[in-house]
Protein backbone atom coordinates (compact mmCIF):
# COMPACT_ATOMS: atom_id res chain seq x y z
CA UNK A 1 0.00 0.00 0.00
CA UNK A 2 2.59 2.19 0.34
CA UNK A 3 3.71 4.94 -2.68
CA UNK A 4 5.90 3.29 -5.03
CA UNK A 5 7.88 5.60 -6.18
CA UNK A 6 6.75 5.34 -9.98
CA UNK A 7 3.27 6.44 -9.01
CA UNK A 8 4.14 8.81 -6.56
CA UNK A 9 6.04 11.00 -8.80
CA UNK A 10 3.67 13.16 -10.89
CA UNK A 11 0.15 11.83 -8.83
CA UNK A 12 -1.82 14.72 -8.09
CA UNK A 13 -4.12 12.68 -6.18
CA UNK A 14 -3.98 9.07 -4.55
CA UNK A 15 -7.07 7.31 -3.04
CA UNK A 16 -6.38 3.90 -1.39
CA UNK A 17 -9.45 1.88 -0.48
CA UNK A 18 -11.96 4.50 0.25
CA UNK A 19 -15.09 4.27 2.00
CA UNK A 20 -18.19 6.33 3.46
CA UNK A 21 -21.18 5.11 4.92
CA UNK A 22 -23.69 6.92 6.08
CA UNK A 23 -25.31 4.59 9.31
CA UNK A 24 -26.52 1.41 7.23
CA UNK A 25 -25.71 2.50 3.65
CA UNK A 26 -22.27 2.06 2.29
CA UNK A 27 -21.93 5.05 -0.42
CA UNK A 28 -18.30 4.18 -1.31
CA UNK A 29 -17.38 0.57 -0.99
CA UNK A 30 -13.61 0.95 -0.99
CA UNK A 31 -12.69 3.03 -3.91
CA UNK A 32 -8.58 2.92 -5.43
CA UNK A 33 -7.96 6.07 -7.98
CA UNK A 34 -4.96 7.97 -9.04
CA UNK A 35 -4.66 11.27 -10.61
CA UNK A 36 -1.59 12.46 -12.40
CA UNK A 37 -0.50 15.48 -12.58
CA UNK A 38 -2.16 17.33 -15.84
CA UNK A 39 -4.74 14.69 -15.98
CA UNK A 40 -8.49 14.77 -16.72
CA UNK A 41 -10.06 11.85 -14.98
CA UNK A 42 -13.73 11.66 -15.72
CA UNK A 43 -16.15 9.60 -13.13
CA UNK A 44 -19.81 8.03 -14.82
CA UNK A 45 -22.06 5.91 -13.39
CA UNK A 46 -25.76 5.58 -12.82
CA UNK A 47 -27.25 7.54 -9.95
CA UNK A 48 -26.47 6.96 -6.88
CA UNK A 49 -23.27 5.15 -7.19
CA UNK A 50 -21.22 6.90 -4.86
CA UNK A 51 -19.05 8.97 -7.68
CA UNK A 52 -20.80 12.44 -6.04
CA UNK A 53 -19.88 11.49 -2.43
CA UNK A 54 -16.43 9.87 -3.32
CA UNK A 55 -15.45 13.35 -4.90
CA UNK A 56 -16.75 15.26 -1.87
CA UNK A 57 -14.09 13.11 0.12
CA UNK A 58 -11.18 14.38 -2.02
CA UNK A 59 -11.73 17.35 -0.25
CA UNK A 60 -13.15 16.21 3.27
CA UNK A 61 -16.33 17.34 2.58
CA UNK A 62 -17.57 14.17 3.67
CA UNK A 63 -15.45 12.69 5.89
CA UNK A 64 -14.45 8.83 5.12
CA UNK A 65 -14.41 6.16 7.20
CA UNK A 66 -11.74 4.26 5.76
CA UNK A 67 -8.82 3.91 3.63
CA UNK A 68 -6.29 6.87 2.74
CA UNK A 69 -6.04 10.29 0.48
CA UNK A 70 -2.75 12.18 -0.59
CA UNK A 71 -3.01 15.51 -2.36
CA UNK A 72 0.15 16.26 -3.59
CA UNK A 73 2.49 16.06 -0.57
CA UNK A 74 -0.71 15.85 1.82
CA UNK A 75 -1.41 12.31 3.15
CA UNK A 76 -4.79 11.73 5.08
CA UNK A 77 -5.19 8.23 7.18
CA UNK A 78 -9.05 7.67 7.90
CA UNK A 79 -10.37 4.97 9.92
CA UNK A 80 -8.49 3.85 13.41
CA UNK A 81 -5.04 5.60 12.53
CA UNK A 82 -7.63 8.80 11.75
CA UNK A 83 -5.36 11.48 10.81
CA UNK A 84 -8.42 13.71 9.32
CA UNK A 85 -7.21 17.39 9.97
CA UNK A 86 -9.28 20.02 11.71
CA UNK A 87 -10.09 23.49 12.02
CA UNK A 88 -7.55 26.01 9.68
CA UNK A 89 -5.44 23.19 8.93
CA UNK A 90 -8.21 21.61 7.38
CA UNK A 91 -9.73 24.85 5.66
CA UNK A 92 -5.68 24.95 4.42
CA UNK A 93 -5.90 21.54 2.98
CA UNK A 94 -9.32 22.34 0.77
CA UNK A 95 -8.12 25.87 0.13
CA UNK A 96 -5.13 23.89 -2.54
CA UNK A 97 -8.83 21.72 -3.95
CA UNK A 98 -10.90 23.87 -6.33
CA UNK A 99 -14.66 22.44 -6.60
CA UNK A 100 -17.87 23.24 -8.50
CA UNK A 101 -20.94 22.79 -7.27
CA UNK A 102 -24.67 21.45 -9.27
CA UNK A 103 -26.16 24.42 -7.96
CA UNK A 104 -23.66 26.79 -8.65
CA UNK A 105 -23.81 28.03 -4.69
CA UNK A 106 -22.35 31.60 -5.54
CA UNK A 107 -22.57 34.12 -2.50
CA UNK A 108 -26.09 36.18 -3.51
CA UNK A 109 -24.93 39.28 -1.34
CA UNK A 110 -21.69 39.66 -3.05
CA UNK A 111 -20.94 41.26 -6.56
CA UNK A 112 -19.85 38.49 -9.38
CA UNK A 113 -16.77 39.99 -8.71
CA UNK A 114 -16.16 40.11 -4.93
CA UNK A 115 -17.33 36.01 -5.95
CA UNK A 116 -14.41 35.61 -7.70
CA UNK A 117 -11.96 37.52 -5.04
CA UNK A 118 -14.02 35.96 -2.09
CA UNK A 119 -11.16 32.73 -1.73
CA UNK A 120 -8.35 34.88 -2.31
CA UNK A 121 -9.30 38.06 0.06
CA UNK A 122 -10.85 36.34 2.89
CA UNK A 123 -8.86 32.99 2.93
CA UNK A 124 -5.79 33.94 1.31
CA UNK A 125 -5.86 37.42 3.14
CA UNK A 126 -4.72 39.38 -0.17
CA UNK A 127 -5.18 43.08 -0.47
CA UNK A 128 -8.41 44.12 -2.76
CA UNK A 129 -6.24 45.83 -5.31
CA UNK A 130 -3.88 42.20 -6.00
CA UNK A 131 -7.27 40.14 -5.72
CA UNK A 132 -9.00 42.32 -7.99
CA UNK A 133 -6.89 42.15 -11.59
CA UNK A 134 -6.85 38.10 -10.94
CA UNK A 135 -10.36 38.48 -10.90
CA UNK A 136 -10.98 40.04 -13.70
CA UNK A 137 -8.49 38.25 -15.98
CA UNK A 138 -10.88 35.03 -14.80
CA UNK A 139 -13.68 36.52 -15.35
CA UNK A 140 -12.50 37.56 -18.72
CA UNK A 141 -11.59 33.67 -19.43
CA UNK A 142 -14.93 32.66 -18.33
CA UNK A 143 -16.67 34.92 -20.67
CA UNK A 144 -18.21 37.15 -18.10
CA UNK A 145 -16.11 40.60 -18.17
CA UNK A 146 -19.12 42.61 -18.67
CA UNK A 147 -20.37 41.14 -15.67
CA UNK A 148 -18.43 41.77 -12.95
CA UNK A 149 -21.12 44.36 -11.08
CA UNK A 150 -23.68 42.33 -11.20
CA UNK A 151 -25.20 40.14 -8.66
CA UNK A 152 -25.59 36.27 -8.96
CA UNK A 153 -29.55 36.08 -9.05
CA UNK A 154 -29.20 38.90 -12.22
CA UNK A 155 -27.16 35.97 -14.37
CA UNK A 156 -28.65 32.72 -16.16
CA UNK A 157 -27.55 29.33 -14.18
CA UNK A 158 -24.57 28.98 -17.26
CA UNK A 159 -23.63 31.71 -16.13
CA UNK A 160 -23.53 31.52 -12.53
CA UNK A 161 -22.10 28.11 -12.93
CA UNK A 162 -19.14 30.23 -15.17
CA UNK A 163 -18.68 32.67 -12.35
CA UNK A 164 -18.61 29.57 -10.02
CA UNK A 165 -15.76 27.83 -11.90
CA UNK A 166 -13.44 31.50 -11.84
CA UNK A 167 -14.25 31.67 -8.37
CA UNK A 168 -12.71 28.43 -7.52
CA UNK A 169 -9.88 28.90 -10.07
CA UNK A 170 -9.05 32.13 -8.27
CA UNK A 171 -6.84 30.09 -5.43
CA UNK A 172 -4.99 28.48 -8.15
CA UNK A 173 -6.05 25.23 -6.72
CA UNK A 174 -3.73 22.43 -7.58
CA UNK A 175 -7.01 20.06 -8.82
CA UNK A 176 -10.54 21.18 -10.11
CA UNK A 177 -13.98 18.87 -8.59
CA UNK A 178 -16.21 19.16 -10.67
CA UNK A 179 -19.78 17.87 -9.46
CA UNK A 180 -22.74 17.39 -11.85
CA UNK A 181 -21.84 21.12 -12.62
CA UNK A 182 -24.28 20.96 -15.46
CA UNK A 183 -27.07 18.62 -14.10
CA UNK A 184 -29.25 21.85 -12.84
CA UNK A 185 -29.02 23.63 -16.03
CA UNK A 186 -31.59 24.16 -18.90
CA UNK A 187 -29.93 21.96 -21.65
CA UNK A 188 -29.19 25.19 -23.75
CA UNK A 189 -27.10 26.54 -21.10
CA UNK A 190 -25.02 23.40 -20.78
CA UNK A 191 -22.65 24.15 -23.70
CA UNK A 192 -21.38 27.30 -22.50
CA UNK A 193 -20.27 25.49 -18.98
CA UNK A 194 -18.64 22.88 -20.94
CA UNK A 195 -16.39 25.04 -23.33
CA UNK A 196 -14.77 26.69 -20.29
CA UNK A 197 -14.22 23.03 -18.63
CA UNK A 198 -12.88 21.93 -22.14
CA UNK A 199 -10.60 25.12 -22.19
CA UNK A 200 -9.21 24.76 -18.59
CA UNK A 201 -8.70 21.09 -19.62
CA UNK A 202 -6.72 22.04 -22.81
CA UNK A 203 -4.55 24.19 -20.68
CA UNK A 204 -3.27 21.47 -18.42
CA UNK A 205 -5.67 21.81 -15.27
CA UNK A 206 -6.05 18.54 -13.09
CA UNK A 207 -9.73 17.83 -13.23
CA UNK A 208 -11.62 15.44 -11.70
CA UNK A 209 -14.97 15.44 -13.21
CA UNK A 210 -18.17 13.41 -12.34
CA UNK A 211 -20.83 13.77 -15.09
CA UNK A 212 -23.88 12.76 -17.46
CA UNK A 213 -22.30 14.25 -19.86
CA UNK A 214 -21.03 11.45 -22.46
CA UNK A 215 -20.09 13.46 -24.99
CA UNK A 216 -17.75 15.63 -22.64
CA UNK A 217 -16.66 12.52 -21.02
CA UNK A 218 -15.30 11.22 -24.80
CA UNK A 219 -13.93 14.75 -25.78
CA UNK A 220 -12.00 15.90 -22.89
CA UNK A 221 -11.54 12.61 -20.76
CA UNK A 222 -7.47 11.21 -20.58
CA UNK A 223 -9.31 8.34 -18.26
CA UNK A 224 -12.88 7.52 -17.47
CA UNK A 225 -13.39 5.97 -14.39
CA UNK A 226 -17.19 3.88 -14.18
CA UNK A 227 -18.20 3.30 -10.92
CA UNK A 228 -21.35 1.28 -9.48
CA UNK A 229 -22.78 0.16 -6.11
CA UNK A 230 -19.75 2.63 -4.44
CA UNK A 231 -17.17 0.69 -5.88
CA UNK A 232 -14.70 0.99 -9.46
CA UNK A 233 -16.02 -1.32 -11.73
CA UNK A 234 -13.94 -0.12 -15.01
CA UNK A 235 -11.67 2.48 -15.67
CA UNK A 236 -9.36 3.28 -18.31
CA UNK A 237 -9.00 5.57 -22.10
CA UNK A 238 -11.83 7.37 -22.66
CA UNK A 239 -12.51 5.35 -26.37
CA UNK A 240 -11.75 2.14 -24.84
CA UNK A 241 -14.14 2.55 -22.29
CA UNK A 242 -16.49 4.14 -24.26
CA UNK A 243 -16.40 1.95 -27.15
CA UNK A 244 -15.59 -1.08 -25.63
CA UNK A 245 -16.76 -1.77 -22.17
CA UNK A 246 -15.55 -5.02 -20.32
CA UNK A 247 -17.92 -4.75 -17.72
CA UNK A 248 -21.07 -5.72 -17.94
CA UNK A 249 -22.68 -3.15 -15.79
CA UNK A 250 -20.77 -0.59 -17.90
CA UNK A 251 -21.85 -1.78 -21.10
CA UNK A 252 -25.69 -1.65 -19.47
CA UNK A 253 -25.04 1.91 -18.43
CA UNK A 254 -23.74 3.07 -21.69
CA UNK A 255 -26.61 1.52 -23.71
CA UNK A 256 -28.41 4.11 -23.05
CA UNK A 257 -25.73 6.99 -23.99
CA UNK A 258 -25.19 5.45 -27.61
CA UNK A 259 -28.70 5.61 -27.62
CA UNK A 260 -29.14 9.31 -27.19
CA UNK A 261 -25.76 9.84 -28.55
CA UNK A 262 -26.59 8.45 -31.92
CA UNK A 263 -30.11 10.97 -32.08
CA UNK A 264 -27.46 13.86 -31.38
CA UNK A 265 -24.99 13.23 -34.00
CA UNK A 266 -27.67 12.76 -36.51
CA UNK A 267 -29.33 16.37 -35.63
CA UNK A 268 -26.08 18.17 -36.23
CA UNK B 1 -78.56 50.82 31.92
CA UNK B 2 -76.41 52.41 34.91
CA UNK B 3 -72.88 52.14 33.33
CA UNK B 4 -73.74 53.73 30.49
CA UNK B 5 -75.23 56.55 32.64
CA UNK B 6 -72.32 56.62 34.74
CA UNK B 7 -69.40 56.67 31.62
CA UNK B 8 -71.94 59.51 30.07
CA UNK B 9 -71.66 61.60 32.89
CA UNK B 10 -67.74 60.84 33.57
CA UNK B 11 -66.45 64.44 32.85
CA UNK B 12 -63.02 64.29 31.64
CA UNK B 13 -60.24 66.54 32.76
CA UNK B 14 -56.67 66.24 31.40
CA UNK B 15 -55.78 69.36 33.16
CA UNK B 16 -53.95 67.55 35.62
CA UNK B 17 -51.91 65.75 33.83
CA UNK B 18 -49.12 68.11 32.29
CA UNK B 19 -48.53 69.16 35.87
CA UNK B 20 -46.26 65.82 36.48
CA UNK B 21 -44.62 66.46 33.28
CA UNK B 22 -41.54 65.95 35.19
CA UNK B 23 -42.71 62.46 36.03
CA UNK B 24 -43.83 61.61 32.86
CA UNK B 25 -40.28 62.54 31.52
CA UNK B 26 -38.49 59.80 34.16
CA UNK B 27 -40.83 57.17 33.47
CA UNK B 28 -40.65 57.12 29.66
CA UNK B 29 -36.94 57.83 30.74
CA UNK B 30 -36.64 54.61 32.39
CA UNK B 31 -39.27 52.28 30.02
CA UNK B 32 -36.79 53.39 27.38
CA UNK B 33 -33.39 52.61 29.60
CA UNK B 34 -35.27 49.33 30.81
CA UNK B 35 -36.03 48.64 26.93
CA UNK B 36 -32.63 49.34 25.53
CA UNK B 37 -30.83 47.62 28.28
CA UNK B 38 -32.54 44.60 28.20
CA UNK B 39 -33.18 44.27 24.33
CA UNK B 40 -28.88 44.58 24.21
CA UNK B 41 -28.64 42.10 27.04
CA UNK B 42 -30.61 39.85 25.01
CA UNK B 43 -29.01 40.33 21.62
CA UNK B 44 -25.76 39.59 23.25
CA UNK B 45 -27.22 36.44 25.16
CA UNK B 46 -29.22 35.30 21.75
CA UNK B 47 -26.00 35.65 19.94
CA UNK B 48 -24.08 33.67 21.98
CA UNK B 49 -26.35 31.30 22.79
CA UNK B 50 -27.38 31.04 19.10
CA UNK B 51 -24.41 29.99 17.76
CA UNK B 52 -24.13 27.40 20.70
CA UNK B 53 -26.84 25.80 19.54
CA UNK B 54 -25.22 24.84 16.03
CA UNK B 55 -22.40 22.90 18.26
CA UNK B 56 -22.50 18.91 17.37
CA UNK B 57 -22.03 17.93 21.25
CA UNK B 58 -25.03 17.71 22.88
CA UNK B 59 -23.45 18.57 26.56
CA UNK B 60 -23.95 22.45 24.49
CA UNK B 61 -26.70 22.49 23.01
CA UNK B 62 -28.54 20.73 25.28
CA UNK B 63 -28.31 23.31 28.46
CA UNK B 64 -28.91 25.95 26.19
CA UNK B 65 -32.12 24.48 24.69
CA UNK B 66 -33.42 23.92 27.87
CA UNK B 67 -32.66 27.51 28.96
CA UNK B 68 -35.22 28.52 26.02
CA UNK B 69 -38.02 26.43 26.92
CA UNK B 70 -37.58 27.30 30.29
CA UNK B 71 -38.15 30.93 29.72
CA UNK B 72 -40.40 30.47 26.78
CA UNK B 73 -42.78 28.54 28.77
CA UNK B 74 -43.23 30.04 31.74
CA UNK B 75 -44.94 33.47 32.27
CA UNK B 76 -42.68 36.84 31.99
CA UNK B 77 -44.53 38.10 34.91
CA UNK B 78 -43.96 35.25 36.95
CA UNK B 79 -39.84 35.20 35.67
CA UNK B 80 -39.31 38.91 36.89
CA UNK B 81 -40.87 38.47 40.47
CA UNK B 82 -38.76 35.11 40.35
CA UNK B 83 -35.34 36.69 39.67
CA UNK B 84 -36.20 39.70 41.77
CA UNK B 85 -37.28 38.14 45.02
CA UNK B 86 -35.90 34.48 45.19
CA UNK B 87 -32.87 34.70 43.03
CA UNK B 88 -30.90 36.87 45.11
CA UNK B 89 -31.67 34.45 48.10
CA UNK B 90 -31.47 31.24 46.30
CA UNK B 91 -27.52 32.51 45.22
CA UNK B 92 -27.23 34.15 48.68
CA UNK B 93 -26.23 37.21 47.05
CA UNK B 94 -27.45 40.84 47.46
CA UNK B 95 -27.79 42.84 43.80
CA UNK B 96 -29.40 46.52 43.36
CA UNK B 97 -33.13 46.09 42.78
CA UNK B 98 -32.44 47.84 39.44
CA UNK B 99 -30.68 45.06 38.05
CA UNK B 100 -32.32 42.31 39.38
CA UNK B 101 -35.76 43.68 38.16
CA UNK B 102 -33.95 43.50 34.80
CA UNK B 103 -32.48 40.05 34.90
CA UNK B 104 -35.95 38.62 34.28
CA UNK B 105 -36.53 40.00 31.10
CA UNK B 106 -33.18 40.41 29.74
CA UNK B 107 -33.02 36.58 30.36
CA UNK B 108 -36.55 36.33 28.48
CA UNK B 109 -35.31 38.39 25.66
CA UNK B 110 -32.18 36.54 25.09
CA UNK B 111 -34.27 33.20 24.84
CA UNK B 112 -36.17 34.67 21.56
CA UNK B 113 -33.44 36.33 20.41
CA UNK B 114 -31.35 32.56 20.66
CA UNK B 115 -34.02 31.47 18.77
CA UNK B 116 -33.94 34.14 16.38
CA UNK B 117 -30.60 33.68 15.87
CA UNK B 118 -30.29 30.22 15.90
CA UNK B 119 -32.99 30.36 12.84
CA UNK B 120 -31.38 32.96 10.98
CA UNK B 121 -28.05 31.09 10.74
CA UNK B 122 -30.03 27.84 9.71
CA UNK B 123 -32.31 29.20 7.38
CA UNK B 124 -28.90 29.79 5.23
CA UNK B 125 -29.02 27.41 2.12
CA UNK B 126 -26.35 24.63 2.97
CA UNK B 127 -25.04 25.09 -0.09
CA UNK B 128 -23.20 28.56 1.24
CA UNK B 129 -21.71 26.21 3.78
CA UNK B 130 -20.21 24.05 1.57
CA UNK B 131 -18.99 26.31 -1.10
CA UNK B 132 -17.35 28.32 1.90
CA UNK B 133 -15.67 25.48 2.85
CA UNK B 134 -14.67 24.33 -0.26
CA UNK B 135 -12.81 27.64 -0.56
CA UNK B 136 -10.99 26.83 1.85
CA UNK B 137 -12.61 29.25 4.69
CA UNK B 138 -12.22 28.35 8.26
CA UNK B 139 -15.25 28.59 10.37
CA UNK B 140 -15.17 32.17 12.12
CA UNK B 141 -14.04 33.57 8.06
CA UNK B 142 -17.34 31.64 6.73
CA UNK B 143 -19.28 32.95 9.44
CA UNK B 144 -18.12 36.46 9.24
CA UNK B 145 -18.04 36.79 5.48
CA UNK B 146 -20.82 34.31 4.06
CA UNK B 147 -23.08 33.40 6.71
CA UNK B 148 -23.89 36.11 9.04
CA UNK B 149 -24.25 38.94 6.79
CA UNK B 150 -27.18 36.92 4.95
CA UNK B 151 -28.66 35.59 8.03
CA UNK B 152 -28.28 38.91 9.94
CA UNK B 153 -30.79 40.53 6.82
CA UNK B 154 -32.97 37.61 7.99
CA UNK B 155 -32.75 38.40 11.04
CA UNK B 156 -33.66 41.91 11.29
CA UNK B 157 -37.10 41.60 10.87
CA UNK B 158 -38.17 39.23 14.02
CA UNK B 159 -35.57 41.04 15.90
CA UNK B 160 -37.46 44.42 15.65
CA UNK B 161 -40.89 42.33 16.26
CA UNK B 162 -39.59 40.97 19.55
CA UNK B 163 -37.78 44.14 20.74
CA UNK B 164 -41.49 45.89 20.22
CA UNK B 165 -42.67 43.12 22.21
CA UNK B 166 -40.16 43.60 25.21
CA UNK B 167 -40.46 47.37 24.91
CA UNK B 168 -44.54 46.28 25.83
CA UNK B 169 -43.15 43.68 28.25
CA UNK B 170 -41.45 46.45 30.30
CA UNK B 171 -44.43 47.67 32.19
CA UNK B 172 -44.49 44.51 33.80
CA UNK B 173 -41.52 45.93 36.35
CA UNK B 174 -44.47 48.11 37.84
CA UNK B 175 -44.95 44.64 40.06
CA UNK B 176 -41.49 45.34 41.52
CA UNK B 177 -41.95 49.15 41.73
CA UNK B 178 -39.59 50.25 38.76
CA UNK B 179 -40.50 53.70 38.15
CA UNK B 180 -40.70 53.24 34.55
CA UNK B 181 -44.04 55.08 33.04
CA UNK B 182 -46.74 52.59 34.13
CA UNK B 183 -45.77 52.58 37.34
CA UNK B 184 -45.25 56.59 36.95
CA UNK B 185 -49.09 56.33 35.76
CA UNK B 186 -50.03 54.37 39.22
CA UNK B 187 -48.00 57.06 41.56
CA UNK B 188 -49.99 59.94 39.53
CA UNK B 189 -53.09 58.31 39.65
CA UNK B 190 -52.43 58.14 43.54
CA UNK B 191 -52.05 61.67 43.50
CA UNK B 192 -55.00 62.98 41.44
CA UNK B 193 -57.77 60.63 41.38
CA UNK B 194 -57.61 60.85 37.73
CA UNK B 195 -57.09 56.94 36.67
CA UNK B 196 -58.55 57.38 33.49
CA UNK B 197 -57.12 59.98 31.85
CA UNK B 198 -53.41 59.16 33.77
CA UNK B 199 -53.94 55.34 31.97
CA UNK B 200 -55.15 56.82 28.95
CA UNK B 201 -52.12 58.85 28.01
CA UNK B 202 -49.74 55.98 29.45
CA UNK B 203 -51.61 53.90 26.39
CA UNK B 204 -51.15 56.63 24.07
CA UNK B 205 -47.58 56.79 25.23
CA UNK B 206 -46.84 53.30 24.43
CA UNK B 207 -48.67 53.86 21.17
CA UNK B 208 -46.93 56.57 19.82
CA UNK B 209 -43.49 55.18 20.38
CA UNK B 210 -44.33 51.50 19.49
CA UNK B 211 -46.35 52.63 16.28
CA UNK B 212 -43.62 54.45 13.97
CA UNK B 213 -41.23 51.30 15.17
CA UNK B 214 -43.97 48.79 14.06
CA UNK B 215 -43.93 50.49 10.96
CA UNK B 216 -40.51 50.61 10.30
CA UNK B 217 -40.40 46.61 11.07
CA UNK B 218 -42.74 46.22 8.10
CA UNK B 219 -40.75 47.49 5.91
CA UNK B 220 -38.08 45.70 6.64
CA UNK B 221 -39.50 42.92 6.62
CA UNK B 222 -40.69 43.79 2.86
CA UNK B 223 -37.18 44.49 2.11
CA UNK B 224 -36.20 41.40 3.35
CA UNK B 225 -39.20 39.53 1.16
CA UNK B 226 -37.74 41.29 -2.42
Amino acid sequence: MTNSPLTSDGAMVRVDGLRKSYGQVEAVRGVSLEVQRGEVVVIIGPSGCGKSTFLRCINLLEEPQAGSLRVLDRRIEFGPKNSIPKGRELARFRAGIGMVFQQFDLFPHKTVLDNVMAGPVIVKKMAKVDAEPIARDLLAKVGLAGFTARYPRELSGGQQQRVAIARAMAMQPAIMLFDEVTSALDPELVGEVLDVMKQLAAEGTTMMVVTHEMSFAQDVADRIVVMDAGQVVEQGEAAEVLMRPKNARTAQFLSRFHGTREVKTSKD
Amino acid sequence: MTVEFVLAAYKWDFSLVPNYLHLWMKGLGVTLAYSVGTILGGMVIGVVCGMLLLARTKWITLPVHYYVEIFRCTPLLVQIVWFYFALPIVLDVTMPDWFAAGLGLTLYMGAFATEIVRGGIISIDKGQWQASRALGMTWLELMQHIILPQAIKRMTPPFVNQSIIQLKNTSLLYVVAIPDLMYTGSIIVSDTFRPLEVYSVVAIAYFVILYPLTLWAARLEARVDQ
